[in-house]
């Protein structure tokens, strides 16, 4: 029987080749949303959310 | 007494769940008296006797609690289901204790090996898994269910999803350590490490975990606050990825249903690099994910300062959800391992000082402007410790993975002294801090029955650890040197028990330092135990209760 999971099988492929720019993408999208000029104001208000509540 | 005004009925749940405990009671009697080996037996027969209490919990709480269930809200706020989260706190330290005791036990068994009184039951080897699955699983995860259960509902602003739910895991989960823990003493592992217990303990456990999440994401989804707080997503990726964990690493097939041994599903070094993508996922996931989510919300509760930088936190959690996933290999150094995986693990693990010790600088700067609090509040002093620990045994491990290193430290003390400077500085103090906030906070008490007894844990565990960390850093690290050094005619200098001699003072001063920790944690456990006994009239004046010494 041929054996499936080897890691010649899980290495190979479309696999290898997209997920370093894709993962990458996604955490300087990350980034980029933690930046935004925009979102500092609800940012710092989530900082406070232990201190708010009842 | 006053009569119900709704007609009572037992809720679809309650009657499943006792329908299925009354069910599972009656396989698991099957089970336990066509068992083919002892442990078996007496795990079958353990899990139907609490089965059959379980479905006898169902049916008393139900004839004890009124028609309706408790209201979501009472007069426009969230009623807090504080029940779950008081039994996991005291599990937690129960198994706190009992597991630090065991690894005293061990320590001492190590420099005075006649202590393992030439039993099977108290065999280092069968202890030593106890020890880890005590402190890590039964004392750190009943602490990580407390908080998550306290935090989720705070920073939802919502009760706790589920009624009979929450119960359903936090007993669960304890049975499920009672379980693995007598296992290990009766000899029934599948020997990989942190995943010791057998294909039905994992099995009960799967179940325990799916509901876990499943009350976790319910809370979450049903939230008053509009932004799902940092906390909770730490909380979150620590419950999915140790269920995915969990689910990769175990895949067995049990030599028969009616037996405790079963074998694993792949063999040699696929076997073990799922083992160590498990086993230090762990420890990103569990040991870390998870009691970062407690600095997020503990820390600045109890400094009552907002988070140093929220951006940070957000950044914080992403990189290190991103880079944790691929260091395992560096556990399978100059092994057949490949060697591009080896690589890959150890510049993994070097990428990953940044989002540790950015998520460092966000715990401690979150004391701006509150550092004065650590000379007067011994509780927020244990937290911030804890968080300056996790910085330096996340800088430790890295380096430790690097191959270099690696091949000095690796197979020696220098390993264990950084796991306890992880554990017992970052995790145990981290969590002792929560349970000190935590504890008042859910049975209502104005504060702590003795802050000068915390002061007294703080100190004595704290030398505890130093007197920990530098006898394994130098036993460690002679055993690494007496290992690989050679005579002018290239023979081994030292015979293997020539090393072992070598280190027996550092075994000796490494089990006085677990004593210390042990002290600390009993000294801790009264002033919880009085906590909740002393009301709040006489918690107001905690100097004037200071028992004598």
């Amino acid at each position: 029987m041929k054996a499936i999971l080897t890691l010649d099988n899980l290495a190979s492929g479309l696999v290898t080749t997209i997920w370093t720019p894709v993962f990458i993408a996604i955490f300087l999208a990350i980034i980029a949303y933690a930046f935004w000029p925009r979102n500092k104001a609800a940012f710092d208000e989530a900082a406070h959310l232990p201190l708010r509540e009842e | 007494m006053s009569q119900p005004a709704l007609s009572k009925s037992m809720t679809s749940g309650e009657s499943g769940l006792a329908v299925v405990f009354a069910v599972t009671a009656f396989f698991c009697l099957i089970a336990s008296a066509k068992a083919l080996d002892a442990p078996f037996a007496f795990h079958a027969g353990l899990s139907a006797a609490a089965s059959l209490a379980a479905v006898f919990c169902i049916i008393n709480r139900y004839f004890d609690r009124a028609a309706a269930l408790p209201p979501a809200e009472i007069n426009g706020r969230p009623n807090y289901n504080m029940g779950p989260i008081k039994f996991s706190s005291f599990m937690a330290m129960f198994w706190g204790i009992a597991g630090f005791l065991v690894g005293l036990i061990i320590a001492s068994q190590l420099a005075w090996p006649a202590l393992n009184f030439d039993l099977p039951w108290t065999s280092f080897g069968r202890l030593r898994p106890l020890h880890t699955s005590a402190v890590i699983f039964a004392f750190g995860g009943n602490v990580l269910i407390a908080t998550s259960f306290y935090v989720v509902q705070k920073s939802c602003r919502v009760r706790l999803a589920g009624d009979l739910a929450p119960w359903f895991v936090v007993v669960g989960y304890n049975f499920f350590i009672l379980i693995a823990g007598t296992g290990y003493l009766l000899g029934v592992t599948q020997s990989k490490e942190y995943a010791e217990p057998e294909w039905y303990a994992d099995l009960w456990l799967t179940i325990v975990w799916v509901a876990y999440l499943l009350v976790f994401l319910a809370t979450i989804i049903k939230r008053k606050e509009p932004h799902i707080f940092v906390a909770n997503w730490f909380y979150l990726a620590f419950i999915v990825t140790i269920a995915v964990l969990h689910l990769g690493n175990n895949p067995a097939l049990p030599v028969s249903v009616f037996g405790s041994k079963s074998y694993v599903a792949w063999g040699g070094i696929q076997d073990a690099m799922f083992q160590w993508w498990y086993g230090h996922n762990a420890v990103g996931f569990f040991l870390t994910a998870g009691f970062l989510a407690i600095m997020y919300y503990f820390i600045p509760k109890r400094a009552e300062r907002p988070i140093y930088s929220y951006r940070l936190s957000i950044i914080h959690f992403w990189a290190l959800i991103f880079l944790y996933i691929w260091a395992g290999p560096h556990h399978l150094h100059y092994t057949a391992l490949p060697d591009w995986t080896q690589t890959l693990g150890m510049t993994f693990s070097i990428m990953l000082w940044m989002p540790s010790w950015g998520g460092m600088i966000n715990g401690l700067m979150t004391l701006s402007g509150a550092w004065d609090k650590l000379r007067t509040d011994p509780v927020l002093r244990m937290l911030v410790v804890s968080v300056a620990f996790y910085g330096m045994s996340t800088f430790e491990g890295p380096m430790m993975s690097i191959k270099v290193v690696n091949s000095l430290s690796h197979y020696t003390d220098w390993t264990i002294g950084h796991v306890h400077s992880g554990a017992l500085g970052w995790v145990g103090f981290v969590s002792f801090g929560a349970l000190y906030c935590l504890v008042p906070w859910v049975w209502n008490r104005k504060g702590l029955y003795s802050l000068k007894l915390v002061n007294w844990h703080f100190w004595i565990a704290t030398l505890g650890i130093v007197l920990y960390i530098s006898a394994m850093w130098v036993s460690g690290i002679l055993q690494g040197l007496m290992w690989r050094a050679y005579t002018s005619l290239g023979f081994l200098e030292y015979s293997f028990i020539e090393t072992v001699e070598a280190m027996h003072p550092f075994y000796i001063i490494r089990a006085a330092g677990g004593a210390l920790f042990l002290i600390g944690a009993l000294i801790m456990a009264y002033n919880l135990w009085m906590t909740v006994r002393v009301g709040e009239a006489e918690v107001q004046r905690p100097v004037a209760l200071q028992p004598a010494e």
